[in-house]
């Protein structure tokens, strides 16, 4: 879990993209192992097959996928953030400040098995929307989405054991074609408009 | 049955993208929509059985959206027929920049739609709050291609924002689920399934606090799809950039089911007994909505963006009708029922006017009446329909609305709602007016496409329902509305 926060706040400080893309795996390979880790190592079939799911999709798929998109565009390889990297780090810090006191309020119907594990979830969903709305480029803004599901996921696996397979395969299912659709799109944005840079897409207004 | 609904789509999606003939595929497109309607026609008299313990079941709310969706599937479909037809297949120039653009393969069109219809459908019969996500975010990644349908940087820039934050919104959604199970979760039992009627009947069991949190986000997420302000933002670059035909889908489709969404979480906040938390939510998110359409619209030079502002006024209402509650509920219903046939109809005539004009522009069209005389009628309609004027069905909806609010003495809101209506109806007339009427602009060529049957039809079709349910509704229909506002909490 710590190692989520490593995760996060690299992101938070990275410029280049292609290292950005490797943090986003390593924090998908991270959270695979979460559900594990909780439960005492308590090996259940179910549990482990979801575990490789998760590893091979979030540590695997989607960086691929990502590292393919980018070696496609003849973009430059800086991440070029609206909000500087130093700045980007308080703000992630004193985000995580506040998740520990938020979490430390909430009432849970059932005592965590571990402490840490809901100011980490929050304060990733946190840094995925930070990192959406403070990058300029479309590939960031697909790896700050990726965050914030990763978060919202480690929510999850903290506090719902039960949830059923099916459930979770098509969540995993959507945020594949999600990854998917959106590395298209911005393959296209960078054809038609020689840039990836979402600040430039303002055509639409009022 | 459930099984027949969602599977035939995704085998006509499938077929699509094998058959190589275009006609052929606009054919599978017709019997796909036709099927999808008889089967859910079907489904008025003899209810489908539950599949999967519940998790997929068609109760009164979902019947209707249901019946909405497929419905305006079916015209979309026979308007798509004609609209494919006359997209020419070379490269086409921009109608406002000039540059050269071309189209999306046919077959990427007519599997994204089929596919669309498949998830929108899913949405209507998943219990399961899980499950109801999974389609959610499925009707947003199926819909994206269909706005990038016209290959050009502003169709792209509008699919780009509706992904991101749709995706976005629905992600939130996702941690509204969760706070939900945490809701249903007791100190010393297992988890339970997060299914709607296992949570209405546990209703007071509920945790009230992680429910209102729930509701929250499932508001924020969803409401983020549906159009709410100020979460509209990618709707009327969506709506406009999209191909007319599709615009109408999600306008009277897509938003429809998005609030479906929402409204299967006030169920069980109904359940728990925390309905005036959410409905002053609702009706704050409503008020906003509408105001902020508004002030849009007002002044708005595009007229398909106008037309998108004016879902998002639309929505405002519905939302503001459960808000409300009590007998507005019913009437919030029928506005759905409304809103979706006259948007439809108003976006197909829109794209009957670009097709004759070349341009979305508002001021660069005159002398609709005289150039295309019944388009131009179907215009005007549209938007006397639109505007809540009797004898259409928006007039009536909105009236039952209004009424159930000076009944609970909201006068304050019921005065503010009524001054927005007016500006808006004054904001729209100008528009609509000056488009219809005027003389005839000489260097216009009208040939390039005749406006075939397949794409006056379906408008016209929807005219003359909008109109009738004004002055008739059925008591088939009537009976549904009721019971779907009592399952939501009002009568």
């Amino acid at each position: 879990m710590i190692f989520l926060v490593l995760t996060n706040m690299m992101l938070l400080g990275l410029s280049r993209l292609g290292a950005c893309i490797r943090m986003v795996a390593l924090q998908g390979v991270a959270l695979g192992f979460l559900p594990l880790i909780l439960n005492d190592w308590d090996m259940e079939v179910h549990l482990v097959l979801f575990s490789i799911v998760i590893i091979s999709l979030k540590g695997i798929v989607f960086p691929w996928m990502l590292n393919k998109t980018l070696r496609e565009l003849s973009i430059q390889r800086e991440v070029e953030p609206f909000i500087g990297y130093g700045i980007s780090i308080i703000a992630g810090t004193i985000a995580l400040v506040m998740c520990m006191w938020l979490s430390s309020r909430l009432p849970f119907p059932k005592p965590l098995m571990s402490p840490l594990i809901v100011p980490v979830a929050f304060f990733t969903i946190m840094s995925g929307l930070f990192l959406i709305i403070s990058r300029k480029k479309a590939l960031t803004q697909v790896l700050g989405y990726l965050v914030l599901e990763n978060g919202i996921y480690a929510f999850g696996v903290a506090l719902v054991r039960q949830q059923p397979m099916l459930v979770e395969l098509g969540i995993l299912l959507d945020i594949f074609v999600a990854v998917f659709v959106m590395g298209i799109a911005i393959f296209h944005i960078n054809r038609e408009f020689d840039h990836i840079d979402t600040d430039q897409l303002s055509r639409l207004r009022s | 049955m459930i099984p027949a609904l969602l599977l035939i789509p995704v085998i006509a999606a499938v077929l699509s993208l094998i058959v190589r003939n275009d006609i052929l595929r606009r054919i599978i497109l017709i019997i796909t929509a036709v099927s999808h309607t008889a089967i859910t026609i079907t489904a008025w008299s003899i209810e489908p059985k539950a599949l999967w313990d519940g998790w997929l079941m068609l109760d009164k709310p979902g019947l209707l959206f249901l019946t909405i969706t497929s419905v305006l599937f079916l015209a979309c479909s026979f308007y798509a027929f004609g609209y494919l037809a006359g997209e020419a297949k070379s490269k086409k120039q921009d109608i406002e920049e000039g540059a050269i653009f071309t189209n999306a393969p046919e077959a990427i069109f007519c599997a994204c739609v089929e596919g669309f219809l498949a998830t929108m459908t899913l949405v209507t019969v998943s219990q399961h709050f899980g499950l109801l996500w999974v389609a959610m975010e499925a009707t947003t990644l199926a819909s994206a291609p269909l706005i990038y349908f016209h290959r050009h940087n502003r169709s792209l820039e509008a699919t780009w924002k509706y992904l991101l934050i749709c995706s976005v919104g629905i992600a939130l959604a996702l941690l509204g689920n969760f706070f939900m199970v945490i809701a249903a979760t007791k100190p010393a039992s297992q988890g339970t399934a997060i299914v709607l009627n296992t949570l209405i009947g546990q209703g007071h069991n509920l945790n009230i606090q992680w429910l209102k949190a729930a509701f929250l986000f499932f508001l924020v997420g969803y409401g983020t799809k549906m159009g709410l302000a100020p979460l509209h933002t990618w709707l009327p670059d969506a709506h406009s950039e999209a191909p007319s035909v599709i615009s109408a889908l999600l306008s009277g489709a897509l938003l429809n089911c998005a609030f479906l969404g929402i409204l299967r979480c006030y169920q069980v906040c109904g359940a728990a007994g925390e309905a005036q938390f959410c409905q002053g939510l609702l009706v704050l998110f409503g008020l906003i909505s509408i105001g902020w359409a508004a002030i849009f619209i007002l002044g708005q030079a595009d007229y398909k963006r106008m037309l998108a502002y004016s879902s998002v006024e639309h929505v405002g209402i519905l939302a503001l009708g459960v808000g409300i509650g009590a007998g507005a509920t019913f009437g919030a219903m029928l506005h759905a029922v409304n809103h979706s046939i006259t948007k439809a109809m108003l976006f197909m005539t829109a794209g009957n006017i670009i097709a004759i004009y070349k341009t979305k522009t508002t001021n660069e069209v005159r002398g609709i009446l005289s150039v295309a005389p019944i388009t131009g009628v179907l215009w005007i309609a549209g938007f006397l329909a639109i505007s809540g004027i009797p004898p259409f069905g928006i007039f009536v909806s909105e009236f039952t609305i209004v009424k159930a609010m000076i009944e609970q003495g909201r006068i304050g809101i019921a005065v503010a709602f009524l001054g927005i209506l007016a500006v808006v109806f004054v904001g729209m007339s100008a528009a609509f007016l000056n488009m219809a009427q005027g003389p005839k602009n000489n260097d216009l060529q009208v040939k390039d496409r005749p406006a075939g049957a397949f794409t006056i039809l379906p408008p016209l079709a929807f005219g003359a329902l909008a109109l009738m349910l004004g002055l008739y509704i059925p008591p088939v229909v009537d009976n549904l509305l009721h019971s779907v506002a009592s399952a939501i909490g009002g009568y």
